[in-house]
């Protein structure tokens, strides 16, 4: 399956499950400042394209669970959340900034790495989601 | 038995590579607005104030050199 190029099946974190979605791998933390800024924003994506095939999958790597919890009372979050304290999805997908988020298209082929978040950039990529939502399945 | 001791140093020096700094997503500590170098502002001036001064003969914080370094 094509998921493979992108995450294991059975890891962690088995995107085949999610095959004909498109999927966006979000890599968050309590301590990183941008992801106060880019959650509240996956949240409205889930709710304008979730019944159209987005799956948005969010993965705290809080060493600490607490923190995780912290956060999460300040800036709830609508879509699911993996703990993954030790790192062990973040270094499967080499996170190289915080935040970093994967899109993969309906095929499970990763097709963009977003690394940190802007706000002048939140037009282009939902963009981007929504000709992906409109692209057929093979 | 030199040949070996020099071995032995190599050796235990290579595991200090194993691993090279801190990932991404372990970065929570440095994240932390304490330990960033300009946590405090006027500390921060102050240091560069210091610095620009003393080092004014050779140029300070610029190029330039031939500062008196009496401000």
């Amino acid at each position: 399956m094509a998921h493979s190029n992108v995450a294991p099946a059975n890891g962690p974190l088995d995107l085949s499950r999610l095959h004909g979605q498109v999927v966006v791998v979000d890599f968050w933390a309590s301590w990183c400042k941008p992801c106060r800024q880019s959650i509240p924003w996956l949240n409205e994506l889930k709710a304008r394209y979730g019944a159209s095939g987005l799956t948005i999958i969010g993965v705290n790597v809080d060493a600490e669970r607490r923190d995780a919890d912290r956060f999460l009372r300040d800036v709830p979050i609508d879509f699911e959340v993996l703990f993954d304290p030790q790192g062990n999805i973040a270094r499967q997908f080499k996170v190289k900034a915080m935040p970093t988020s994967y899109v993969i298209d309906r095929n499970g082929k990763l097709v963009a790495t977003h690394l940190g978040f802007r706000d002048a950039k939140k037009a282009e990529t939902e963009a981007a989601i929504k000709a992906l939502l409109d692209a057929p399945v093979h | 038995m030199r040949k070996l001791l020099l071995l032995a140093i190599a050796t235990v020096g290579l595991q200090g590579c194993a691993n090279l700094g801190v990932q991404p997503w372990e970065r929570e500590v440095l994240a932390r607005d304490d330990m960033q170098l300009d946590a405090n502002a006027l500390d921060t001036a102050f240091d560069d104030h210091i610095y620009f001064s003393k080092e004014g003969t050779s140029g300070g914080r610029g190029f330039g050199g031939g500062g008196c370094g009496c401000n």
